[in-house]
């Protein structure tokens, strides 16, 4: 099987509840896989544990193994910047650093040390193209990223990361706050880039995770009830509570 | 009986109107009494000729540069202590009793008369340590005046960075020193300069620490190493009008510190917009 994450038996507590129990989960490269669930069901923990922004959080502790293309996530020997950039997330409400579109884009790859400016450039132009804003701000890339609107400021956000040339694109809730326009943008982005890397994708919205992705898991309350092809999962589900969640029964 | 919302209203702003000219227009009295008593006696003779007769003739040149060197001094010796700490409180420590020691102890340093430390000063830096009056002595006991205001102003300025910023710049692969370097800093910037500009102001009109520790003899040419002793334009004002030396010079002195530190305060708030145009 060609697994790019593999979580085995992996476990997550904050100050010793636990958040996440036992998850088998092997999420496929050139896939996209949703993850849905309701509230509180541990499915943003999972996310920001593939990256390690849990760590930020006091208290955490982690059982199980969680590996990204092979390499152990949570090993002593992790760098956890490089972990990062491997790994590039997208956060539900979008938040443009204080500077121009520009500046923006090409934070990541300053932090790298490049400098060229025609390198710059053209990591600014890819980007932007990948993420369905470039025609948009082409002629504004002076301007502050935060007087663009909310869907093109998540676009940012997006090329922002895509310009860490990811292995694995985490997007926590992206189209949350966004209208439907936007939402259609971001989808579209995310089919042109599945052939280039690995899109995981937590969301509240059932019918986003039915329309836009080949395979969706299903968590709650901390645990996987299941996972399949996206088509599988919302046609005949093995779990009766899956059932019951896509059908709007709970959560 | 219920009094009518738009009296209500209109009173409130009339006292709202009438507190807050009674406040800029006592600083404006202020501050036009000291330029008119004292802007005729400053011509160029008066800032760039040496004193004679313990300042009743002659000019403050002296004075202004040995002033210049205190406040340069205790500036360049207090930014980077006080903004490291508050970095050190902010970004590299969860709050624990070492944070709330740190920060009480800023605290409890604020609140000591100036003349504390210039008596400390006095004891550690001049005698203890053998710098004498001096610039050096001066600047040091200046800068441990300033390192509270500094520290507590940074360490706001900090905290009012967004923690959605630091997240996304980890988020994007940065390192700790890296988000402190590239977004804390320049978004909290402003604060942090506050704090610099409002500690400068202060050693500008300091007298009580700077006696004790920079000297009150006046020079009679230009300071030239940090181990001379100067008199700084606060206390060189003061001693003129305690003494009745010389009125006009007094005031003369005085204009050009409430000058000084106009300046100072426009020259920084320019610069930092300068940079900061980067940032929006």
């Amino acid at each position: 099987m060609n697994a790019i994450i593999e979580a085995r038996g992996f476990g997550v507590s904050y100050g010793g509840s636990a958040v996440l129990r036992g998850v088998d989960l092997a999420i496929r490269r050139n896939k996209i896989t949703a993850i849905i669930g309701p509230a509180g069901s541990g499915k943003t923990t999972f996310l920001r544990c593939i990256n390690r922004l849990s760590d930020l959080a006091p208290g955490l502790g982690v059982t199980g193994g969680l590996s990204l293309d092979g390499r152990d996530v949570y090993a002593t020997e992790t760098d956890v910047a490089d972990l990062r950039r491997r790994a590039g997330m997208v956060f539900a409400v979008p938040i443009p650093l204080p500077r121009s579109v520009y500046e923006n884009v090409v934070f990541g790859p300053k932090l790298l040390g490049v400098r060229s400016r025609a390198k710059l450039d053209e990591i600014v132009e890819r980007t932007l193209r990948a993420a369905v804003l470039w025609e948009e701000v082409k002629d504004r890339l002076n301007v502050s990223g935060l007087k663009l609107s909310g869907g093109q400021q998540q676009r940012l956000c997006l090329a922002r990361t895509l310009a860490l040339e990811p292995q694995v694109l985490l997007l926590d809730e992206p189209c949350s706050g966004l209208d439907p326009i936007s939402t259609a943008k971001i989808e579209e982005a995310m089919q042109d880039l599945k052939s280039s890397l690995t899109v995981v994708l937590v969301t509240n919205n059932v019918k986003q995770a039915a329309r836009a992705s080949d395979r969706t898991a299903f968590f709650l309350m901390g645990e996987l009830v299941e996972e399949g092809p996206t088509a599988d999962i919302f046609t005949s589900p093995r779990d009766s509570r899956t059932n019951d969640y896509i059908v709007g029964r709970f959560g | 009986m219920r009094i009518p919302p738009k009296v209500v209203h209109y009173s409130v702003l009339t006292f709202l109107w009438a507190v807050t000219l009674g406040t800029v227009g006592t600083l404006c009295v202020i501050i036009g009494w000291v330029l008119v008593k004292g802007l005729p006696a400053i011509t160029p003779g008066f800032l760039f000729s040496a004193p004679e007769g313990a300042g009743r003739e002659g000019g403050i040149f002296p004075v202004i540069v040995g002033t210049l060197w205190v406040i340069l001094g205790a500036v360049l010796i207090a930014t980077p202590l006080g903004v490291g700490t508050s970095i050190f409180l902010v970004e590299y420590t969860r709050e624990n009793w070492v944070t709330r020691v740190i920060r009480f102890g800023a605290d409890c340093l604020a609140g000591i008369p100036s003349i504390i430390f210039g008596l400390f000063g006095y004891v550690f830096f001049v005698v203890a340590l053998g710098f004498r009056w001096s610039i050096l002595s001066g600047a040091l006991t200046l800068a441990l005046m300033s390192l509270p205001t500094i520290i507590r102003t940074s360490e706001v300025a900090l905290r009012a960075v967004p923690p959605q910023y630091r997240e996304v710049s980890y988020a994007l692969g940065a390192t700790r020193w890296q988000m402190v370097l590239r977004v804390v800093i320049p978004g909290s910037l402003p604060g942090i300069v506050t704090g610099i500009v409002l500690a400068m102001g202060r050693s500008m009109s300091e007298t009580a620490a700077v006696i004790f520790t920079a000297g009150t003899v006046l020079p009679d040419s230009v300071p030239t190493s940090p181990g001379d002793s100067v008199r700084t334009l606060a206390v060189h004002f003061y001693l003129l009008a305690v003494e009745g030396l010389s009125e006009k010079n007094a005031f003369g002195t005085a204009a050009i510190l409430v000058l000084s530190i106009l300046v100072i305060n426009v020259g920084a708030y320019t610069l930092m917009h300068r940079f900061l145009a980067r940032y929006r």
